[in-house]
């Protein structure tokens, strides 16, 4: 899935295939849908007829009526366009998916026949989108697992981290409890035969490929709202337009019905009413290009909307692994005996905090990482003893000493039943480390000898890594009014100190689950919308709790059902990125909108005095336009009303410019450049289209 | 133009500023029930009438009361009218009104519109007048704020639809805010010369000898409610202009005051309840604005006078001996700011009363007038009617423009979702349903064109003031339209209801809506409803709407007669 090389935003094969829907869609139908656009779609449909029967009677302004039926046809058509694209673009995303679906493969064996055993050596490789329900697949060490499914065979030693995040191999067997395997997880050893057990088209990737592809899109709530002010706005319309023949019939200045239709068509907001349905899809479309499926296009909407951040701390906000920072000997312990100690303790750790301790005491004390049961430096028979979740130390007994290191509390009481005692300093050390938002790890040793007491050597700092330039990105977040809350396993001391590197808002430290689904729940009771990423099966309620969930690609299959986004590249970072396309959509809407709606003040200059200066030569003054005559008015404008939606296409699918910022600071720039813009651009461009008219003789 | 006349604008202005802030502390005491100083007067009325003060009304039923109390007001008023003959105080033996004329003035009384197709002094009795016209003076200006308030709880509080209680509202609006300020100012009134009596008309005879009668009654206590209660019915057919109804430069200054009294202190209220003050001064100072333009081109157009009389050699330039401009249809008494200042106020409000005749201003000086209605009279506004309708007008920006910040709309913490812009857009397409309609069919039928006096734009304007002002429940008129008809009594009665109800309702269901809604706290997200941003997108969205609707048709009237007036041309 590369979908991050950007599609042209005309790509010729997107915007033919768009032409062609553009008519289909004339369907009165699907047109229906559309209110505003319907209206002009009967406008259109009363002017042709109106055209023939002119040519009928051989009256002299065929050519003007002619004129107007096609431009009002190229209005609907324009708008169907404009939908158009925003689907093609969606569908063109919908093969890339597709294509990425079937580039994972899997050795396909056949089914025995009775009770006779797998032949799992003759396999046939094929893609993984052919897999059906009930196939088996072997996989070996390496191999992807193509589906989720069942193990019926073999035992296998599993790396699931890509879904826990847990990265100790797990064993998968057939039969019993652990013989569940999910699709995405990674054979490390031996191997398995799977049944699958989901059809292709019933998988998340399919269900993806139809919400990419639009084809189950339902209009979101604020979708319908202004869909309901539109529709409003088009009803005073026709009232307007309706009543203003009346008005002239008693002023003896009637007009023809296909002046009121143009008349009409170019008062209803039609910028927006065209653009409308194509800025959705191209919100979602945007959702896509960062690699994030949007199960609807109400959560996208409920992103713009977000009021609060949960991030979890690990992976998110900081690195996922903590480093080695510093050796912090207690008093009358010289710094490099710490290091050595530490490094000799962590040797055979494999966690990036042990490799990190080694490293540590290497480029700041030159102790070189020796070989686990090498011979150098008198280090024979070393033994070491890992670290487990009850004793919550690890460490390595040699010939000389043995040395502990682990959570405080549990070295001390080791040291304390060694005979040791306390040192009076330790505290300040492991103090300072939790405030500066580190982890302490305390070390210990006590050599070999049954009278030597044991005795503390110092701390090692573990320190928390923030990712770089997270705290600008809160500070945008902040710009915007959202808050931001990060959540982790840690203490409140360590917790408030990366906070307050990191900058977020609140935190909320040594959270349960159930903890951070409470916090979902008190922030919504205060009328807030939450926004939360989540990868594991114990993140589901959250998920589903939140307004929007952005599930991890590589969780479990419960979270991303309990999720309504899904990041398929898994970075939990992206979060910032939903919010913003979320605000970007509602922007566009809005500002496409006020320029619609400001439009229509240029329009009445136009097209007021066009319709009756005849009767009153007076009204000229009202024609502060200049334009050149009542029929080159009225087409200018209509001419105008159908090309801004071909303009505006490419503001609908990227959406407006977007920077964060507060919202009175946005409202200025969009207001200036929308509703100012709106209120000037028609004056210039009727003036422009009225000069072309002449010149080319149209009229 | 004169500074004298500037001058009387601006302490206008700074009256209406002052009291905004110690009658709306006021008004929030009222009706958050802190106030018990009537307690026992409260309590016998609610045994009385066997209302439970302390049920919390859901907005069905809260516009269930609204609506029963207004229909059975307006039927024992028709009632009243029919067989006012029967009935006492009635010194010059008025007849029973035509059933056409009684059903258009209780309609227009019970809707806070007061429109009069009838002298006062010639057709009401006094007890047709102090029993039942006073009394919707009162009634309609107290439903007025109650729907007001309900609509403020809608946004102000999460309480499952629930907006209070119609009769206890309805109650204490009259009894803490109406009665006492009446009391009061009428006071006031009749120490600066204002007749209160009920007795028979006197019949003198003028210096020149003739015989002339001259009309009494209790004018002091009917004008100062039809002030404060926004609802501009007078006495006598000349209104505000008549000597007796509006003797001084001082009751004119305290009538004109009083309109925009309740007014300016129900946007304090809103900010308190809603508990931001800086709201409520936006929303103050976006009427304000309003306000302000339309005087200034009002005083203008009518200072400037006729061109046609200029062009002649007239002197319309004003001096210490000639008021100058356009002083038709004016009272000398007052002059033009003051008939500018009037006009202005009593449309930007639903007051309708008039010191000046709006038929007789020029062109644009009464574009002003019929504007300020078409714009909905959130211009500070009829008591109430004001308030919630620029509360739609807010809800209608906070959707379009609040979008633009990259939220869905909130207002207040409100969200605006699907159902509240139905509500609020039925709001706006009452207007352009009921007035370009009846206006459109009037100027196509000859029962329509029967009436008028004027030819031409000129008799357009007429017709779609009349309807502007009746829907609007204004109530004051470009006379020259003779609207005592059959034709017109009925349309212009059905108007009024229309104008009244087809709104009241919708509103009420909004804040019912709002009011089952959480509050999102605010944020540096928020859409901004307190800076001078705000004000400036309001003021334009309140003239967009109006002006998107009217503009054709007063393209057709005032705009085409002042275009065609300075060609020469008048109608």
């Amino acid at each position: 899935m590369s979908a991050t090389t950007q599609r042209p935003l005309f790509d010729p094969p997107i915007v033919r295939r768009a032409l062609r829907e553009a008519i289909v869609k004339l369907s009165p139908r699907h047109m229906v849908r559309n209110p505003v656009m319907f209206v002009v779609l009967l406008g259109s449909a009363y002017t042709t007829v109106a055209f023939f029967r002119d040519v009928a009677q051989g009256r002299p302004d065929w050519g003007f009526t002619l004129q107007l039926a096609l431009w009002l046809w190229f209005t609907v058509i324009f708008a169907n366009f404009a939908e158009a694209m925003a689907e093609g673009r969606g569908k063109a995303q919908a093969d890339t998916l597709r294509k990425a679906r079937t580039q994972t493969t899997a050795k396909r064996v056949a089914k025995p026949s009775g009770t006779a055993r797998i032949d799992r050596a003759t396999f046939v490789e094929v893609s993984a989108e052919v897999l059906r329900r009930d196939d088996l697949v072997v996989c070996i060490p390496g191999d992807v697992i193509p589906g989720d499914g069942e193990v019926v065979d073999g035992v296998a030693s599993v790396d699931e981290s890509a879904i826990t995040g847990e990265s100790a191999p797990v064993i998968r067997e057939s039969g019993g409890d652990r013989s569940a395997v999910t699709g995405g997880t990674k054979v490390l050893s031996d191997y398995i035969v799977v049944r699958i057990t989901a059809n292709p088209g019933e998988t998340f990737l399919d269900r993806m490929i139809a919400l990419v592809e639009g084809a189950s899109r339902q209009k979101t709530p604020n979708e319908i709202a202004l869909t309901i002010l539109l529709s409003g706005l088009t009803i005073v319309f026709l009232f307007a337009v309706a009543t203003l023949q009346p008005f002239a019939i008693y002023s003896g200045a009637a007009t023809t019905i296909p002046i009121l239709i143009a008349l009409l068509v170019c008062l209803i907001p039609t910028t927006i009413g065209g653009l409308l349905s194509a800025i959705g899809i191209a919100g979602m479309d945007r959702m896509i290009q960062q690699n994030v499926i949007a199960m609807s296009g109400r959560a996208v909407e409920a992103a713009g909307d977000v009021n609060t951040l949960l991030l979890d701390k690990t992976g998110t906000i900081t690195l996922g692994n903590r480093q080695a920072a510093e050796f912090i000997p207690v008093s009358c312990v010289a710094p490099e005996l710490l290091a050595d100690r530490a490094q000799l303790a962590s040797l055979a750790d494999e966690t990036p905090e042990g490799r990190s301790i080694v490293v540590l005491a290497k480029t700041k004390f030159g102790i070189r990482g020796r070989e686990v049961g090498g011979e150098q430096d008198g280090h024979h028979q070393m033994e070491f003893i890992p670290f487990t979740a009850t004793t919550r130390m690890s460490g390595v007994n040699t010939a000389d000493y043995e040395v502990r290191k682990g959570a405080g509390d549990s070295v001390l009481a080791w040291v304390r039943q060694q005979g040791g005692a306390t040192p009076t300093d330790l505290d300040a050390a492991i103090q300072r480390v939790a405030m500066e938002g580190g982890t302490p790890l305390v070390v210990a040793e006590r050599p070999t000898g049954n009278a030597s007491a044991a005795r503390v050597l110092g701390v090692v700092y573990l320190k928390d890594i923030v990712k770089g330039g997270i705290r600008e990105r809160f500070e945008r977040l902040r710009a915007m009014g959202i808050r931001t809350i990060m959540i982790t396993g840690d203490n409140p001391v360590t917790a408030a100190a990366i906070a307050r590197e990191a900058g977020v808002d609140d935190f909320l430290a040594e959270a349960k689950p159930e903890d951070k689904m409470a916090l979902i729940r008190r922030e919504q009771a205060g009328g807030k919308l939450v926004a939360m990423t989540g990868d594991g099966t114990n993140d589901a309620p959250a998920l589903a709790q939140a307004d929007v969930g952005v599930a991890m690609n590589t969780g479990t299959q419960a979270a991303k059902e309990a999720g309504n986004m899904i990041d398929l590249d898994s970075n939990p970072t992206k979060l910032i990125e939903v919010v913003e396309i979320g605000k970007q959509l509602l922007m566009t809407r809005g500002a496409l909108t006020t320029f619609s709606i400001s439009n229509d003040v240029a329009k009445y200059f136009a097209i007021i005095p066009a319709m009756f200066v005849i009767a009153f030569p007076a009204l000229q003054a009202l024609n502060i336009m200049r334009l050149h005559s009542p029929q080159s008015a009225i087409l200018a404008s209509v001419i105008f009303n159908a090309l801004i939606i071909v303009a505006l296409i490419p503001l609908a699918l990227r959406g407006v410019a977007y920077r964060p910022a507060a919202a009175s600071v946005i409202l200025r720039r969009n207001l200036f450049v929308y509703g100012f813009g709106g209120l000037v651009v028609p004056f210039i461009g009727i003036k422009l289209i009225d000069v072309l008219l002449v010149v080319t003789h149209l009229v | 133009m004169t500074l004298n006349g500037w001058l009387q604008i601006t302490f206008f202005s700074l009256c209406v500023l002052l009291v905004a802030k110690p009658l709306g502390v006021y008004l929030v005491r009222v009706y958050d029930g802190s106030l018990t100083w009537l307690g026992a007067v409260e309590r016998v009325i609610y045994r009385v009438c066997g209302v439970d003060p302390a049920e919390d009304q859901h907005w069905t039923r809260y516009a269930a009361g609204m609506l029963l109390f207004s229909i059975v007001s307006m039927l024992l008023t028709y009632l009243v009218l029919r067989v006012q003959h029967l009935l006492p105080l009635n010194p010059q033996h008025f007849a029973a009104v035509s059933d056409r004329q009684a059903f258009e003035t209780a309609a227009s009384f019970t809707t806070n519109t007061n429109w009069q197709s009838y002298s006062g002094e010639s057709m009401m009795s006094y007890f047709s007048q102090t029993t039942q016209l006073a009394f919707h003076n009162f009634a309609s200006a107290a439903v007025g704020m109650a729907v007001a308030v309900a609509f403020v709880r809608g946004i102000a509080r999460k309480s499952a639809g629930r907006l209070g209680n119609f009769w206890v509202d309805l109650t204490r609006g009259t009894l803490y805010v109406l009665l006492p300020l009446c009391l009061v100012l009428s006071m006031l009134f009749v120490q600066q010369g204002m007749i209160q009596n009920f007795k028979p008309y006197l019949d003198v005879v003028t210096l020149e000898g003739a015989k002339q009668t001259i009309a009494m009654g209790p004018v002091a206590s009917q004008e100062i409610i039809k002030q404060i209660g926004t609802n501009g019915g007078g006495f006598f057919n000349a209104n505000a202009a008549h000597p007796f109804e509006n003797p001084t430069p001082w009751t004119n200054f305290w009538s004109v005051f009083t309109i925009f009294l309740i007014p300016s202190a129900l946007t304090y209220m809103l900010g308190r309840m809603v508990k931001s003050q800086k709201h409520g001064w936006a929303v103050w100072t976006a009427m304000f604005v309003l306000f302000f333009a339309g005087v200034s081109v009002a005083y203008w157009a009518e200072a400037r006078g006729n061109p046609i009389h200029a062009a002649r050699g007239i002197d319309v330039v004003s001096s210490a001996t000639n008021p100058g401009g356009n002083m038709e249809g004016k009272e000398v008494r007052f002059g033009i700011a003051n008939s500018a200042l009037y006009a202005t106020v009593t449309t930007d409000a639903s007051c309708g009363c008039v010191n000046s005749m709006h038929d007789s201003f020029t062109p644009l000086g009464g574009l002003v007038p019929m504007v300020n209605i078409q714009l909905g009279e959130v211009v500070f506004g009829g008591v109430g009617a004001g308030l919630y309708g620029m509360l739609a007008m807010i809800v209608l920006t906070v959707f379009i423009a609040g979008l633009m910040v990259g939220r869905t709309p909130e207002y207040l913490g409100k969200k605006i979702q699907a159902r509240e812009i139905q509500m609020a857009m039925l709001y706006v397409l009452v207007f352009p349903a009921a007035i370009l309609t009846m206006t459109a069919v009037s100027v196509l039928l000859p029962a329509g064109l029967a009436g008028l006096n004027n030819s031409g734009p000129h008799g357009f304007s007429e017709i779609l003031y009349a309807f502007s002002s009746t829907a609007g429940n204004n109530g004051s008129a470009f006379a020259g339209l003779t609207g005592s008809t059959y034709y017109y009594n009925t349309l212009l009665g059905l108007n009024t209801l229309i104008g009244r109800f087809a709104m009241m309702v919708p509103m009420l269901a909004l804040a019912g809506f709002l009011a089952e809604k959480k509050i999102v706290p605010a944020s540096a997200g928020t859409f901004p409803v307190t800076t001078p941003l705000f004000v400036v997108l309001l003021v334009f969205v309140v003239l967009i709407v109006s002006a998107l609707t009217f503009f054709p048709a007063l393209a057709l009237g005032p705009i085409v007669e002042h275009l065609v007036m300075g060609a020469g041309k008048l109608f």
